[in-house]
């Protein structure tokens, strides 16, 4: 399954610029929002979380110890 | 394509200006799009323009000499880039390369002082613009030197991986900037270094501790 990054929708200003940067065309705006749309697109680049002035968009992470 | 006199208006230099003083600049400007992956400037060459993004963004960068290359600030709508060399006459201080699709608005060194003379207001936000920048900087600086950020994202990713089973907190580089007190890029930097040592190992979900006992001398 492919992981997608995670909108906080409260951080989200709807400046659209993670659109700009997304070649999978996952992202749309919907009332003034990010949101992400076709899961096969997604090809984990982070450019979105790169981009967005507000922290509103990135991949979370689980930390974990390596199983010996 | 011409020159649109609200998106003119809507970057840092020519902000809270009359429309008709905006208006009259326009003559002196330029527009230029670029696509994913282009360069607009080259570190070191002559600086010939200052650029305003209208669109898109873009990233300025330094490459080392064995090509890794370090990020000194994401450039978005509204903002600008090569102000430092176009006002000091100096050299590209950085490459600037597209993210996505950008659209630009160019203004050359020489109209850019053409317009500085003729409009004070201009100049006054020129100010503030270089004046912000140097503050950027500093900071920047201030995090590279003295912070010891990876040391105290080590001492986050112990903490977090001990209490995950409990707790099932997942982070995101944001959190973690917040979490530490510094800025997403200065995490992201830290996680590449931690990564490169083979300390952690990372995926776009999970990053996983090799070494536990690496990181936590990185903690101290």
């Amino acid at each position: 399954m492919v992981e997608l990054p995670e909108v906080k929708v409260e951080l989200c200003d709807g400046c659209g610029l993670c659109l700009t940067v997304c070649d999978g065309e996952a992202l749309v705006i919907i009332d003034c929002k990010a949101c992400i749309i076709q899961d096969g697109w997604c090809d984990q680049c982070a450019l979105c979380e790169l981009v967005c002035p507000t922290g509103a968009i990135g991949f979370v992470y689980e930390i974990v110890f390596e199983e010996s | 394509m011409s020159i649109n006199v609200d998106l003119l208006s809507s970057t840092q230099y020519f902000s809270g200006l009359d429309l008709a003083k905006v208006e009259s600049v326009r003559p002196f400007v330029l527009e230029r799009t670029a696509t994913k992956g282009e360069y607009i400037i080259d570190d070191g060459e002559t600086a010939e323009a200052l650029y305003l993004v209208i669109s898109g963004a873009l990233k300025e960068i330094k490459t080392s000499a064995e090509g890794k290359e370090l990020i000194l600030r994401i450039v978005r709508p509204g903002e600008s880039f090569n102000d430092i060399p176009v006002f000091d006459g100096g050299h590209n201080i950085a490459s600037v390369q597209a993210i996505g699709s950008v659209s630009l608005y160019e203004i050359s060194s020489t109209n850019m002082e053409i317009i500085l003379h003729e409009h004070p207001d201009v100049a006054l936000n020129a100010i503030k613009v270089i004046a912000q920048r140097a503050r950027f900087f500093t900071s920047l600086v201030e995090d590279l030197s003295f912070k010891h950020v990876i040391g105290r994202i080590a001492k986050l990713l112990l903490e977090y991986a001990d209490n995950r089973t409990e707790s099932g907190i997942k982070l995101t580089q944001q959190d973690m900037a917040a979490i530490v007190g510094t800025v997403r890029e200065m995490v992201s930097r830290s996680l590449k270094a931690l990564e490169e040592k083979g300390i952690i190992k990372m995926n776009h979900h999970r990053i996983v501790i090799i070494d536990a006992e690496a990181l936590r001398e990185a903690v101290e």
